[in-house]
């Protein structure tokens, strides 16, 4: 159920660095739009990865939507993170023909590489592991998604090698989170 | 002479094959001008499973080639283009000669594809030239009226291709008897199924078709504004759609007193979802574009007296609109023409899981699962045991193997206790385990259950933690009908298709492998070779060599044995991650 989706959590205090003003225009361009929930949210998400506390109470002040309805969006939809998530956002795809195809091979080999849970981000803010239900390229199970690139006809060992080349890469290159 | 053409398809599943690196090559070679040829791109084309494919079009014909990577480019660059030699080995469809793959082709009759693969999605001229916005043309040139277009769509008989078969001129007559200052017209491209992608292959492919689809539709129920509600996972699909409806403004397609008609009016926006499978209902994807949480609500009043702002609303599938140009253009005897007696027209299945030739194919209903299956589909991967096919997704049913030769069409698949559904067909082979898909299914909707029925909340929750029981082999003799008097609650006492459809895969894998469920409860065995818990990992004496290989490798330390002296595998502490099985390189461990 989706609902099971709240859960009551300690309020971390959002470091400085959450610019808030970046919502300006998007608030501006749909402050009398009829149906503008939705569409506020997504670029608010777009703008930070994630929707931060402050940008809900903004919202709250300067649109004419309520936090709570806006909070029932937010945990409703899969696509809203209420969290900030790494800088690779690795998807793996858990639809019936991945399934089949042993998505859960794929899905373990990567816990035990990043050491993180289903839906976790890795200490150092690099990786955000994911499972989603179909990813659409159906023929080419078992897939995954990072960033915008499609990994197809994984196995255990490639889908190793995928994720310890990308660490490979981010060695050296200073982490944003 | 004319010039040789390479087209190449970047649909998604091309493009997570490689065929963005192979497009780039081209580009690079096409743009020094040291070959003379023109470069095209296209979409899917159907043939995934030969991904990524490139396809040269010479003065003799068409040729196809499958799983082009780098060095294949070089040589079809070498010998095709530069000497006009095709290389047979490599083509996967051509008319000049027979391929392995001819059989995939054999049977299917596009129409709803029947741009897809042709022509470049991101060229409205290339669409217009293969009868795209005719039919509109048509309607406003021979000034008919909508009646007449709701009388046509009627006659052809086509029904919902999104999954509930409901008489499309059916749909739009009711929402056209409704009067009101504004009407809406949506596209539902919200395709959730996990295993469908046949609506993600039509935007990407041919945009145009839809557009021109709901423009008719607009048309014949009189409304002056669509939405197309399409999943924010289809990103390609959002950026096509948003380039197709720019040219359909350029053109005066799209906007004020289009197509010479004084007063019709008419506009398309995109919605992108926000992920929620509910959402794919009617009356939950009119909150979701309201901006309210995708909760469905109860009918009636249907859509078509008030669905979006409470005003008359219609909504179809991507499949749906994809097929009405080509209604209006060659009439609606000529789409009766295919199918069978209660279903007529083509419908576009995605075949995927242990199938060869997994794909998009389109094929007139009528034709049986075993056709599909082993004819088009090449048979099962590795020859290994026809199981069954699992239709409808998450609301469909699983139908065995000794129902291979039912019929594709609405009443036909749902005599079985399965449904058609969008259209995702996933085969099972031996090595699925029946209870297992269920509680798969089981699991997912569980998860999408917006929690608005109580049924479906807690019912759907309730059934999946038996399913968890039976699968790690806790299971208890009256679970099967504790399963199947839930699963009669759940179906009577939900609000929406999601509820009254969420039990389908239990029922469907009950009735028919009702001897899995009961080897999993009684035997503590799982028949495929599946479920952990139930699996026994030994050694087999014989062919052990003593190498040491399983011992190393085992987490805890299970498996006794010395150099020359059979292993053995100490049941107590193995915790049946099955390491040793896919390390042995002599096949010398049994699993049972």
């Amino acid at each position: 159920m989706r609902i099971t989706r709240i859960k009551k959590e300690k309020v971390v205090e959002e470091s400085a660095t959450v610019d808030l003003s970046l919502m300006d225009p998007i608030i501006e361009k749909y402050k009398f739009y009829k149906g503008n929930m939705i569409p506020l949210l997504q670029h608010t998400q777009e703008l930070y990865g994630f929707i931060p506390r402050g940008a809900f109470l903004k919202l709250e002040k300067e649109t004419n939507l309520t936090l709570s309805d806006m909070y029932g969006v937010a945990s409703f939809y899969a696509q809203f993170r209420l969290k900030p998530v790494g800088k690779h956002i690795i998807k793996v795809c858990h639809g019936t023909a991945c399934h089949v195809q042993n998505a859960n091979v794929i899905t373990e080999a990567i816990q035990e590489e990043l050491g993180v849970k289903d839906g976790e981000t890795t200490a150092d803010g690099l990786f955000t592991l994911e499972s989603v239900a179909c990813l659409g390229c159906c023929s080419l199970a078992p897939v995954m998604m990072i960033g915008d690139e499609t990994f197809g006809k994984l196995t255990e060992k490639s889908t190793r090698e995928v994720i310890r080349n990308m660490r490979e890469k981010e060695k050296g290159t200073p982490c944003k989170n | 002479m004319e010039k040789v053409k390479v087209i190449v398809g970047l649909g998604s599943c091309g493009l997570a094959a490689g065929a963005g690196k192979v497009y780039d090559k081209l580009k690079a070679v096409h743009d020094a001008k040291i070959l003379g040829f023109d470069l095209k791109k296209t979409s899917c084309i159907g043939m995934c499973y030969r991904e990524p494919l490139v396809e040269v079009i010479d003065k003799s014909g068409s040729y196809l080639y499958g799983e082009v990577n780098e060095a294949k480019l070089e040589e079809i660059l070498e010998k095709h283009i530069r000497n006009h030699e095709p290389i047979k080995e490599y083509v996967v469809k051509t008319e000049m000669f027979e391929t392995a793959d001819s059989s995939f082709f054999e049977g299917q009759v596009k129409i709803a594809l029947r741009n897809c693969g042709y022509i470049d999605p991101e060229s409205i001229e290339e669409y217009e030239a293969r009868e795209g916005y005719k039919a509109i043309k048509s309607i406003t040139e021979n000034k008919l009226t909508p009646q007449d277009v709701i009388k046509t769509i009627l006659d052809s008989g086509l029904r919902g291709r999104g999954g509930g078969g409901f008489p499309t001129g059916l749909k739009w007559k009711f929402a056209n008897n409704n009067k009101a200052d504004q009407k809406y017209i949506i596209c539902n491209a919200d395709e959730g199924d996990p295993g469908a992608f046949m609506d993600r292959s039509v935007l990407e492919g041919d945009p145009h078709s839809v557009l021109e689809g709901m423009t008719i539709g607009a048309f014949a129920i009189e409304a002056s504004e669509g939405w197309i509600y399409c999943r924010a996972e289809y990103p390609l699909a959002i950026k096509r759609l948003n380039i197709a409806i720019e040219q359909a403004r350029n053109r005066g397609y799209l906007g004020k007193d289009i197509f010479g008609i004084q007063g019709f009016n008419f506009d398309i926006h995109i919605k992108e979802g926000a992920g929620a499978f509910v959402c794919g209902e009617e009356t939950a994807l009119i909150a979701s574009i309201e901006g309210q949480r995708g909760m469905p609500r109860k009918r009636p009043p249907f859509p078509a007296e008030a669905g979006l702002w409470r005003k008359p609303t219609n909504i179809n599938n991507v499949e749906t609109f994809a097929n009405i140009p080509w209604i209006v253009n060659k009439g609606a005897a000529a789409y009766a023409a295919y199918g069978s007696e209660r279903s007529k027209g083509t419908k576009v299945f995605a075949l995927t899981g242990k199938i060869k030739h997994g794909g998009l194919v389109e094929v007139p209903m009528g034709v049986t699962i075993n056709d599909i299956v082993f004819k088009l589909g090449g048979g099962i991967t590795d020859d290994k045991k026809f199981k069954a096919v699992q239709l409808g997704g998450p609301s469909g049913g699983c139908i065995p193997e000794h129902l291979g030769h039912t019929i594709v069409d609405y009443d036909s698949v749902n005599a079985t206790g399965a449904i058609m559904g969008s259209g995702g067909m996933v085969v099972m082979d031996e090595t699925t385990c029946m209870v297992d898909i269920a509680k798969f299914f089981l699991n997912f909707t569980r998860k999408e259950s917006c929690g608005k029925c109580t049924f479906c909340r807690v019912g759907t929750q309730r059934m999946l933690e038996i399913l968890e029981r039976i699968t790690e082999g806790k299971g208890k003799e009256s679970d099967i009908d504790t399963l199947q008097e839930l699963a009669y609650q759940i179906k009577d006492s939900s609000l929406c298709g999601l509820g009254q459809t969420a039990p389908n895969p239990v029922l469907t894998t009950i009735k028919y492998f009702r001897n899995e469920y009961e080897a999993h409860i009684k035997d503590k065995k799982c028949p495929a070779k599946n479920c952990k818990p139930l699996l026994t990992y030994t050694i087999i004496p014989d062919l052990c060599t003593a190498c040491m290989l399983c011992k190393k490798v085992c987490p805890s330390k299970a498996i006794d044995g010395e150099k020359k002296q059979p292993h053995f595998i100490r049941q107590a502490d193995c915790i049946k991650c099955g390491a040793c099985f896919s390390k042995c390189k002599f096949k010398a461990i049994n699993v049972e």
